[in-house]
């Protein structure tokens, strides 16, 4: 049986089309994926990501014990202050990518649906010692993204009180405030390449949040799918777990070295991950575009010009903002500087690409 | 959902309708497939004069989310083609009975199993359940 969200009936009601992810029932696209994700590059979108799971942890080592499970600097997280971070092993392997919310008294653990088990019993295995309480809030809180150019504007006309200036949130900000008379956790963070923001509250109210999102500025709000999260996310070449990263990727090869940080003290997987940095890596995750004619797809195989296999496409797809077929791949270092050339097997033959710059699309974030 | 299901077609279980028009027939994809597919955003046909073979493929569509295969549901020779399709997909979502038609192919007798549309309709029901 896959799960579902609150707003399973309100997806159903509005014709979404829905698919399996991540052991999920969700929608993939209202009206078309195009079209949802023009209106979050031009205006503003709606999507319901209550699939993510949401961990809050507390107590005096809170800060102390995230530090200890997470590559990035847990102590440098200003209160008010969201921060990406990886799980690692202790090979160094991604165990999940994950976005940490320094709220009062408590952090907010973000983390990827497919994951959600997985992350909560690495979490409990290494919670002894600590002084630290974990509660999962995944069923008991929403959580919607409204992103574009026209967020912020949209928003401010929903919140109805002074507890938050939505327009004074800054990038990776967050914040409570009253929205539609109900509490709500308001972050500044996303996951299209444009400026928006991301909103936790009580299940309970998610079909009145929804609804009322959506219909913000006379109904200027497109409710958009898995679909156009997915085609936003690649042009911006943010990650997408499964896909550029998994327990068999390390944050160097993926290029999330910035996420890493060897100084902060110990964290699982600090031994390996120094270890890679100093030997350096062998294979890079690397953006391309198609040079002969075709679009190549995630897991389609990468090769030499002289026909010896060196590595696979992570994601690929004709990108509705540029408009031609773009892809990630994991290519051998010496493949991976902009304009090296190699072939990629498209329904059984070879096509010409060439790496390109990341990101594919600039991302517009409000900083 | 209810998809468009013309009486008038006959339908391949890999979701490619057939129109016959005299001694030739008209190729495209059902309404349930392109729904299913979301906007296509590139298209290859095989050629005029080209033979396409009953159960393989033709021919593929990609849309933002997949890329999928044509197949024949008849055996024969191309006669015509719809290159408009090349520039603008657009026809395959909006129209796909009509100005999404992809090609014209004189037959050569074989084909795949083809249901009549309350069949189809029975067919496409049963899969999205």
């Amino acid at each position: 049986m896959l799960k579902r969200t609150p707003l399973y009936n309100a997806h159903i009601a509005m014709g979404a089309r829905m698919v399996e992810f991540g052991g999920w029932e969700m929608p993939v696209q209202y009206r078309g994926i195009i079209e949802e994700h023009h209106a979050v590059r031009n205006r503003a979108g709606l999507f319901d990501i209550s699939h993510m799971g949401r961990f809050m942890v507390r107590g005096p080592q809170a800060e102390h014990f995230l530090q200890r499970m997470v590559t990035c600097d847990v102590h440098a997280i200003p209160l008010g202050q969201a921060s990406y971070g990886l799980l690692c092993r202790p090979d160094g392997g991604i165990i999940d990518d994950v976005f940490l919310y320094h709220l009062p008294d408590e952090f907010m653990v973000v983390v990827n649906a497919a994951n959600r088990a997985k992350d909560w019993d690495w979490f409990q295995q290494h919670i002894d010692g600590f002084e630290v309480e974990i509660e999962d809030r995944s069923d008991r809180w929403a959580m919607l993204a409204l992103q574009g150019p026209q967020a912020e504007h949209l928003l401010a006309g929903a919140e109805d009180s002074t507890t938050a200036d939505i327009g004074s949130l800054p990038f990776h900000g967050v914040a409570m405030t009253t929205i539609f008379g109900q509490n709500a956790l308001i972050a500044r963070t996303g996951y299209t390449g444009e400026d928006g923001f991301e909103i936790f509250f009580e299940a309970t109210h998610a079909e009145r949040f929804w609804y009322g999102l959506l219909a913000l500025g006379g109904n200027a709000v497109q409710a958009c799918g898995l679909g156009a999260r997915d085609s936003l996310r690649f042009e911006a070449c943010l990650a997408l777990y499964g896909h550029e990263i998994d327990e068999t990727t390390n944050p160097y090869e993926a290029r999330l070295g910035w996420v890493v940080k060897l100084d902060k003290g110990d964290f699982i997987g600090r031994e390996a991950l120094q270890a890679i940095k100093q030997t350096g890596v062998s294979r890079r995750l690397i953006g391309f575009e198609m040079v002969g004619k075709g679009i190549a797809r995630a897991g389609y195989q990468v090769q030499r010009l002289n026909g010896e296999p060196v590595g696979f496409v992570t994601s690929g797809m004709p990108s509705p903002t540029l408009g031609r077929p773009l892809g990630m791949a994991y290519v051998p270092t010496d493949l991976s500087s902009e304009g090296s050339e190699f072939d990629i097997i498209v329904r059984e033959r070879p096509v010409r690409a060439r790496v390109v710059k990341m990101p594919f699309y600039k991302p517009r974030y409000k900083r | 959902m209810a998809y468009k299901t013309p009486a008038d077609l006959r339908y391949a279980k890999t979701h490619e309708w057939v129109r016959q028009e005299g001694e030739e027939v008209v190729i495209g994809i059902t309404d349930y497939a392109q729904h299913a597919l979301g906007d296509v955003v590139y298209i290859e046909l095989p050629a005029v004069g080209s033979t396409i073979t009953a159960g393989e493929s033709f021919g593929i569509v990609e849309s933002v989310k997949a890329s999928s295969d044509l197949y024949a549901p008849v055996s024969g020779e191309v006669v015509a083609v719809n290159t408009a399709l090349e520039s603008d997909q657009a026809p395959i979502n909006s129209d796909p009975y009509g100005a999404g038609w992809m090609l014209r192919v004189r037959p050569s007798g074989e084909s795949v199993e083809l249901l009549d549309a309350e069949e189809y309709a029975a067919f496409v029901a049963e899969i999205e359940h």
